[in-house]
């Protein structure tokens, strides 16, 4: 009856390896996404249903700049950041900045709005279809990790998380810009008055959310297929990785993003009958018993 | 009628609240044909409905000459955005009160399908299905008919056809609505009456972003092969993906499924991971048949050498091809019994796809099955016909009698 | 200002005149309902979409109870109207295919969750308020996705047969039936909500829009007003879902979808919130220009409704009702 036994221990241990491996990369996927509108939300306080859009757009500019302009992968996905950045900042500086001291209703319908045009004008430039992602070959197949084999792409996916996940954690922990935001977070007006230039503050992480964005946008494409209505379909998680995760925080969304990120591939695993219903109940239960997410500071957000 | 029609006028003069002013009535022109066309224009699944109405563009360029000359054609085309069959009643229901059609046609989901057949028992108006495959849509009204396939016609031969491989266990993953049931059971009841087993049965949600950890968990499960059914465009795509970078060919696990999972169209997306994909179905681009290559020439023309007719494409194209032979027959006076007396035993030996025919008794089609496993020649995959059933009837109306 | 005090001062003052004399009828509230009569005899070709209107004008009233009178920001308005429309279906399958009564029980259902999940939700305020409501509807519709065995999953419930309205009136194909009895239950409804919005209840929750502080100040029960409004309103959206049921013989998963809460979020805020009649106007506009516009293009559709979205945000707050006050504002001020 060893055998037997061993087979099973082997099967479990196969399934828990594999639920943790996609979950991560899953994860790391809606980290990249998210933390930029944690940030964001937390210092402005601005509901913003938009975020995806920015994701949207890095994945389209990152397939254009690869298939049509013919650039490597690395150049496309830096190049693609650039843009969105910028882009970012651009709408931050016309648009958003008139609504800081808007009600919620308004902000809720302003992004709406957003995403309704980003909609059309997607299916309009790029057409109804999802796009191929934008994988180069070299990152494609198989890597034999101590006997198993684990998707290439997916293995730098999460590589690729765990980078972006040190250089925040460092950048916004050990420098000047990221002690501003940080205090700015906990309060707007004392920030302010202590001489910090929130209105350049705003926009510079308008920018880097909204490049982060675009950063997980075109290196998730394999997983969150880039098509038209991107920025709609996968809204209700990106929010919830923020909300659960807390606003204003640089490790709340990780944690919020790889649980959910784990659930998901665990439930789709292990329980395809009830998909996604298990991680609304998760994040109902979680906002009951912290309103403000497991790691939101309390001032923060709208 | 024309009674009626002045009535209408002086009520219509009468609107004077601006409701009224917003809405423009069209009085219908006395020769024309209408057929109503629902098809989903928008959305994630806009790809599907603007495939079929190019195959219907097509048929009806290409043949219009031949309609009566006193028969003018009128399509009037509605967008149910998706699998929605509320949409989709409303849609068919204003078809018929508001636009007088004489046919309804298109559909791509088969709730929807479901949703507007019984409109057409209740307002007689022939109905012809381009897509939505659940089995039991035929069954709803006399006014159905179907000129695309059902997953039975293509899972349960193919079923048998596996295990006949000699190939013993089998794990199906399908999407969880009714033709991914439909496959499922098509599938699984043709694989074990010819002596196969099943590992395991998965339903994947309709919305799911990543296909993974479900083929992960197939994956580890190790059978012989692996039936898949998802709704085709970017679920079969993404899910190509996954099998190809999860390495289940590599670990000896072979794919197959009904033609949804490999359209022509969306093998150029799919990379090199379908490589030796065996499935089922009606249409391929790469067969060899002259119907097929005068189809070929005729959309290539059109759409450009690089566009790819996919077999909804086709589906369109026969469907157009049946209500064109209905309206030449009655010389363009549509009267809907007539009309189903014509489409149920209408036979086409020219279509791309092969010879096919509309069942008399069930209004469903009977077609040849063939068996294609996607190559590479070239740079190009294809889906290359290496077996054939021939003139497969729906097998669930058989093995289900009424 | 309490509105509760009012009625209890001796001798009504010039201010309480004014206050009573909002509540009295006034001609140009006929005008819907005569648009809506006209409607049924001008354009008896169009009176399928026309009972869909009507519903929607129901649903997105219902909407402004709770958003624009008690300032509740929700996205997930759709779980009642999605509750009541399954229930209604779920009946009518199960034999119980009496319109009136299902409707009743259907909004009730409605309304009961609409205690339960307020119990929960209201407690929360900004962003965790606007996740609950959305986490909520999102949770029933994976719910009702995976119990497909009462619900039909995602092929929905077919096959629903409902008995003649009074016993007497068949729901036929061309809708008079769905159309005249939606509008009986509009105008039932609008005239709760009316009696509603300008009883001291009414103004209390007006209050707590504006200053939910000042409410609690005042010793106003916030969050037993606050869950009265949601509850009625949640039993109003029921009974909207419960109609689009039993007239077009048909449920689907999107009764609950987050696509549906931000659709009638659309149109109340296109008609103007907090006023009544903003859903009388928003609704009908935006389905009679989806209805003409969106068949020949839905993609342009979609970027024009956003940017009208935008423009609103920025121009035009209040919507289209706003926009006639400021014009009659300017007016009057000129006439002055």
């Amino acid at each position: 009856m060893v055998p037997a036994t061993d087979t099973a221990m082997d099967a479990a241990l196969s399934a828990a390896i594999s639920i943790a491996f996609h979950g991560v990369a899953y994860g790391m996927v809606l980290y990249l996404i998210s933390v930029g509108l944690s940030v964001t939300m937390g210092l402005m306080g601005f509901v913003n249903l938009a975020h995806g859009v920015f994701a949207m757009a890095g994945g389209y500019a990152a397939v254009t700049l690869m298939a049509r302009a013919g650039l490597p992968f690395f150049p496309a996905l830096a190049l693609s950041v650039v843009i969105v950045a910028a882009l970012g900042m651009m709408i931050e500086r016309t648009l958003y900045r008139r609504l800081y001291d808007a009600g919620e209703l308004d902000q809720v319908l302003f992004t709406i709005g957003l995403v309704f045009m980003a909609v059309a004008a997607a299916k309009f430039i790029w057409g109804p279809q999802p796009q191929p992602a934008p994988v180069p070959e070299y990152l494609r197949g198989q890597l034999v990790m101590g006997g198993r084999a684990f998707p290439a792409y997916r293995s730098f996916l999460i590589l690729s998380g765990a980078v972006v996940v040190a250089g925040l954690w460092l950048g916004l922990g050990r420098t000047r810009f990221g002690a501003q935001i940080r205090a700015t977070v906990d309060n707007r007006r004392m920030a302010q008055s202590i001489g910090i230039n929130t209105s350049l503050l705003f926009t510079c992480s308008f920018a880097l959310g909204s490049g982060l964005a675009a950063l997980g946008g075109a290196l998730g494409a394999d997983i969150l297929a880039i098509d038209p209505t991107y920025a709609q379909e996968h809204l209700v998680f990106f929010l919830i990785v923020v909300a659960v995760g807390g606003l204003g925080s640089i490790i709340g969304p990780l944690a919020a993003a790889l649980l959910l990120g784990v659930t998901a591939s665990a439930c789709s695993y292990l329980a395809p009958q009830f998909g996604a219903f298990f991680i609304y109940a998760a994040t109902l239960a979680i906002l009951l018993w912290r309103p403000h997410g497991l790691f939101g500071r309390k001032g923060a957000g709208p | 009628m024309r009674g009626i029609e002045t009535r209408r006028a002086r009520r219509n003069s009468l609107a004077v609240c601006g409701l009224a002013m917003l809405v423009l009535s069209q009085p219908a022109a006395a020769a024309a044909v209408k057929v109503g066309l629902i098809l989903t224009y928008s959305g994630p699944n806009a790809s599907l409905g603007e495939e079929i109405d190019n195959g219907v563009k097509l048929y009806v360029k290409e043949h219009e000459k031949e309609l009566p000359p006193s028969v003018t054609l009128d399509i009037v085309r509605r967008d149910d955005t998706g699998p929605s069959p509320d949409v989709a009643k409303r849609l068919a229901q204003e078809l018929i009160t508001r636009e007088k059609v004489q046919f309804l046609a298109g559909v791509v989901w088969t709730p929807n399908a479901t949703a507007i057949a019984p409109l057409t028992k209740e307002a007689k108006i022939p109905f012809v299905i381009m897509n939505a495959a659940g089995a039991n849509i035929t069954r709803l009204s006399p006014y159905v008919v179907r000129t695309s396939f059902t997953l039975w016609q293509s899972s349960y031969p193919l079923g048998q056809w596996a295990a006949k491989q000699g190939l013993k266990k089998a794990y199906t993953a399908v999407t969880d609505y009714a033709p991914g049931h439909d496959g499922e059971a098509a599938f699984i009841k043709g694989f074990t009456e010819a002596g196969g087993t099943i590992l395991g049965s998965l339903r994947m949600p309709i919305k799911d972003p990543d296909f993974a950890p479900f083929l992960q968990r197939v994956k580890d499960a190790k059978p012989d092969l692996l039936y898949v059914f998802v709704p085709g465009g970017k679920q079969a795509t993404a899910l190509m993906k996954a099998f190809g970078e999860l390495g289940l060919a590599a670990a000896g696990i072979k794919l197959v499924g009904p033609q949804d999972i490999t359209t022509d169209e969306e093998l150029p997306n799919m990379g090199d991971a379908p490589l030796g994909v065996v499935t089922a179905g009606s249409y391929a681009v790469v067969a060899k048949r002259p119907q097929n290559a005068a189809f070929l020439a005729a959309w290539r023309r059109d759409y450009g050498t690089k566009s790819i007719p996919s077999f909804m494409s086709v589906d369109g194209w026969d469907g157009m091809a049946a209500i064109f032979a209905a309206i030449k027959a009655e010389n363009g006076r549509i009267d809907p019994d007539k009309t189903m007396a014509i489409l149920k035993g209408w036979k086409n030996p020219d279509s791309p796809r092969g010879p096919i025919e509309i069942d008399p008794a069930t209004g469903d089609i009977i077609q040849n099955i063939y068996i294609r496993r996607v190559e590479k020649v070239g740079d190009q995959l294809g889906n290359f016909e290496f077996d054939m059933i021939p003139q497969v009837k729906d097998p669930w109306k058989v093995l289900n009698p009424q | 200002m309490s509105a509760e005090a009012a009625p209890l001062t001796a001798a009504p003052s010039a201010a309480v005149a004014a206050i009573l004399g909002r509540h009295r009828l006034r001609a140009v509230e006929a005008l819907p309902w005569l648009c809506a009569g006209l409607g049924f005899f001008a354009l008896p070709d169009y009176l399928a979409l026309g009972s869909q209107i009507l519903i929607m004008t129901l649903f997105a009233m219902s909407l402004d109870l709770v958003l624009g009178y008690a300032g509740i920001v929700t996205l997930g308005h759709a779980a009642f109207f999605g509750t009541g429309a399954y229930v209604a279906g779920i009946l009518a399958l199960h034999g119980w295919s009496e319109p009136i009564s299902a409707l009743a029980i259907a909004g009730a259902a409605a309304g009961l969750l609409g205690v339960a999940t307020g119990l929960i939700v209201l407690r929360a305020r900004g962003l965790a308020l606007l996740m609950l409501t959305l986490v909520v509807a999102e949770m029933l519709q994976e719910a009702a996705n995976k119990l497909g065995w009462l619900t039909g999953g995602t092929d929905g419930l077919q096959g629903i047969t409902i008995a003649p309205l009074l016993g007497r009136f068949d729901f036929d194909l061309f809708g008079r039936t769905a159309y005249l009895y939606s509008l009986a239950v509009l105008l039932l409804a609008w005239w709760l909500v009316r009696r509603i919005v300008h009883s001291p209840f009414g103004h209390s929750l007006t209050g707590l829009r504006e200053s939910a502080i000042r409410m609690r100040a005042i010793g106003a029960p916030v969050f037993r007003r606050r869950l009265r409004a949601y509850a009625v309103s949640a039993a109003l959206a029921g009974i909207a879902g419960a109609l689009l049921t039993q007239t077009t013989q048909f449920v689907g998963l999107q009764v609950l979808s987050f696509e549906l809460s931000g659709t009638v979020l659309v149109m109340l805020v296109l008609g103007g919130i907090g006023r009544l009649y903003g859903a009388f106007i928003g609704a009908p506009l935006y389905m009679i220009a989806q209805d003409q516009l969106a068949k020949q293009d839905p993609v342009n559709w979609l970027f024009w409704i956003g940017l009208l979205l935008v423009l609103i945000v920025f121009f035009a707050r209040g919507g289209i009702l706003g926009l006639v006050d400021r014009i009659l504002m300017a007016m009057g001020r000129r006439c002055a």
